[in-house]
């Protein structure tokens, strides 16, 4: 069962997994969660540096993830809450770019992807630090974190057909979940479902799986593209 | 027959039922106790009205108590409503000790049966004193714009804010540096309540014409309190920029509420203003209007919110559930409701509410798409069962505080 399994071997932050009962079935669960305030807010990017040093992980998960997860009447500049914010309040495109294009698939934890947005915005303040605003008020950066309730569906496969029959059918939050949090949250080496078909001896599905990128695209797409590899491969 | 949980099943979207069954299913038989300042009247007592309701259907065990105040009392919390909204009031020491005797009352008065116990707003913010003596899990659940308040307000309010275990604010922006939990829930409307459900064509045509109101020309409309907050004079500037072009009517419509005494001399003003052009109807509707309410917004071409300061504005959320392209003041909760020129425009004068305004009136199909886009925000964010499940969470929060992941077998 891996979304069990991998907790079960203590994943930080989440220690009490149910135990698995049938070894080669993968469990869908999904995530539902509440927002968390901090009071910590910046009006500038010295501000922003110094809380981002500071805050949870959660706080910086929530904020490079978060958007991928709420629906857009327009597709937004940035799915980085961080680059929206010194691109809006600030005015400072160049480092909104950078902030951007961090790759978040390098990142294998929450502390890597910290360190990635600290260093570009020092570089950034060491270069043009003396003539970056300060936002206007009433546009401060207000810290968030999200305080999640992990959850079994119910839907359980059996083997890799079952798998991607129901994985057409869950929902957004319990993929990004199983691929989102699971590898940057959890720390799991890869996302729980390359990891399930990879324990199964599909190791050439799971690479493929991993291979795409969730993050140049939506759950929905994601979704589909992950059901379609499945169909390729398991009809070889 | 009264309106249950499963009626809300179309309305929500698949699968909010389930999942607000599987998370109540986690603290079934728990007690959660709300306590405010008023039964009916503003938003708080209104959520209150449905949320209490469905969350018992639920099983969970909820209760709503309502503390007893005077008119001095009321003029005090209004006050202090005012000063942590950041509008410069001077409170006496005098009105202090009104605060304090009061809030002594409702503590020999009130039985505290939560185990959970959700304290709305400053008014009984003070009740939290018992918490010593009896335990329990405390939330202060604030419902306005703090993110300025008055120092001295703020200061003697704080002591007891900080006992409790944790804040709810409606938006980031009102978050406060607090040693307990702090999480952020917007406020909600109940798209089955009589203000919100839908209308038959006639029934709206009708109340238009009880109130004098000509549905065959366009209708610019602000439902709220006469509060100065929501700014209902530079609302009436705003027609009369519009009016310069556009053969349009205003409609002021809002009640009055018992903690609220401010309300009658607001009034005033706005009568004052309006005297003399009878395109102008400046409306205080009685207790119990909901029907009417709807009616008016739903006759409406143009609904306005043009508050300057907001604890969330849900007037917005219940016109964009009418579909209708909302033009709203900069304010609090207002920036959550309206997608600047997504789901309306957002503003920061009287002229510049006129010229979104007119700009609404002349283009029916951006009306149209906006209030489309309108009811899809207000569905997906500020439904009354997202309110239940974030209320489920916040209890389930409690017996797990300092926990960014929990597993809910």
């Amino acid at each position: 069962m891996a979304g069990n399994s991998h907790g079960s071997q203590g994943a930080p932050g989440l220690k009490t997994m149910a135990p698995s009962t049938e070894a080669k079935a993968f469990a869908f669960f999904t995530e539902t969660r509440l927002v968390g305030l901090t009071g910590r807010k910046a009006s500038d990017l010295a501000q922003l540096l110094q809380h981002l040093t500071q805050v949870s992980g959660s706080c910086i998960f929530y904020h490079t993830h978060y958007l991928y997860l709420t629906h857009h009447f327009e597709k937004p500049r940035f799915y980085n809450e961080f680059a929206n914010w010194v691109s809006q309040a600030l005015q400072e495109e160049r480092l909104a770019e950078r902030l951007a294009a961090i790759d978040l698939l390098e990142m294998t934890s929450i502390r890597d992807l910290r360190e990635a947005l600290a260093r570009v915005m020092q570089k950034h303040l060491e270069g043009d630090g003396k003539t970056i605003r300060t936002c206007p008020p009433g546009e401060e950066f207000h810290f968030c974190e999200a305080k999640s309730f992990i959850m079994p569906t119910g839907l359980v496969a059996a083997g890799v057909s079952e798998f991607f029959d129901l994985l057409g059918n869950v929902t957004n939050d319990c993929l990004h979940f199983h691929f989102f949090e699971a590898r940057l949250r959890l720390e799991r080496p890869t996302n729980d479902f390359s990891q399930w078909l990879e324990d199964l001896g599909q190791k050439r599905l799971a690479a493929r799986i991993n291979s795409l990128n969730p993050y140049a695209m939506t759950l929905d797409e994601l979704k589909h593209e992950i059901v379609k590899l499945g169909r390729r491969y398991s009809s070889k | 027959m009264p309106i249950q949980l499963e009626d809300y099943q179309d309305v929500a979207g698949p699968g909010v039922i389930e999942e607000l069954r599987a998370l109540a299913g986690r603290v079934a038989g728990r007690k959660m106790q709300h306590i405010n300042s008023t039964a009916v009247g503003g938003g708080v007592a209104e959520i209150l009205t449905r949320l209490v309701p469905l969350l018992r259907e639920l099983g969970v065990d909820a209760a709503w108590d309502v503390i007893k105040g005077d008119q001095a009392f009321f003029s005090v919390t209004k006050a202090f409503h005012n000063a942590l909204h950041g509008k410069r009031e001077e409170i006496t020491a005098e009105m202090y000790e009104i605060f304090r005797a009061n809030t002594e009352t409702n503590l020999r008065d009130l039985n505290f049966t939560g185990d959970a116990i959700f304290v709305h707003d400053p008014q009984p913010a003070g009740l939290v004193a018992r918490k010593a003596e009896i335990g329990r899990r405390w939330v202060w659940r604030c419902h306005i714009d703090v993110s300025a308040p008055q120092a001295d307000v703020w200061e003697f309010l704080r002591p007891s804010i900080e006992q409790y275990d944790a804040a709810i604010f409606s938006m980031p922006d009102f978050a406060q540096r607090l040693p307990g939990a702090q999480y952020r829930i917007a406020p909600s409307i109940d798209p089955l309540s009589d203000k919100n459900k839908p209308l038959e064509a006639g029934y709206v045509n009708k109340v238009l014409e009880k109130y004098n109101v000509d549905p065959g020309r366009p209708i610019i409309t602000q439902i709220s309190r006469f509060d100065r907050f929501k700014d209902p004079l530079g609302v009436i500037a705003a027609y009369r920029l519009v009016k310069k072009r556009h053969r349009c009517q205003l409609v002021l419509a809002g009640g009055g509420a018992p903690d609220d005494p401010e309300g009658e001399e607001v009034l005033r003003d706005v009568q004052e203003a309006a005297a003399g052009d009878p395109d102008i109807h400046v409306l205080l509707l009685p207790p119990f209007s909901d029907l009417e309410i709807n009616a008016l917004v739903r006759g409406s071409t143009v609904m306005v919110q043009k508050s300057i300061r907001e604890g969330f504005g849900l007037t917005v959320s219940e016109a964009l559930w009418k579909r209708k392209a909302v033009v709203g003041g900069a304010a609090g909760g207002i920036k959550l409701q309206i997608i600047d020129g997504i789901t309306g425009f957002l503003v920061h004068s009287s002229e510049g509410a006129a010229t979104r305004i007119a700009q609404l009136l002349g283009d029916r199909r951006l009306r149209d798409k906006m209030g489309e886009n309108g009811y899809q925000h207000v569905r997906q964010n500020f439904l009354v069962t997202r309110h239940v499940r974030d209320y489920i969470l916040t209890m389930l929060a409690l017996d797990h505080p300092g926990e960014s992941m929990i597993y809910l077998a």
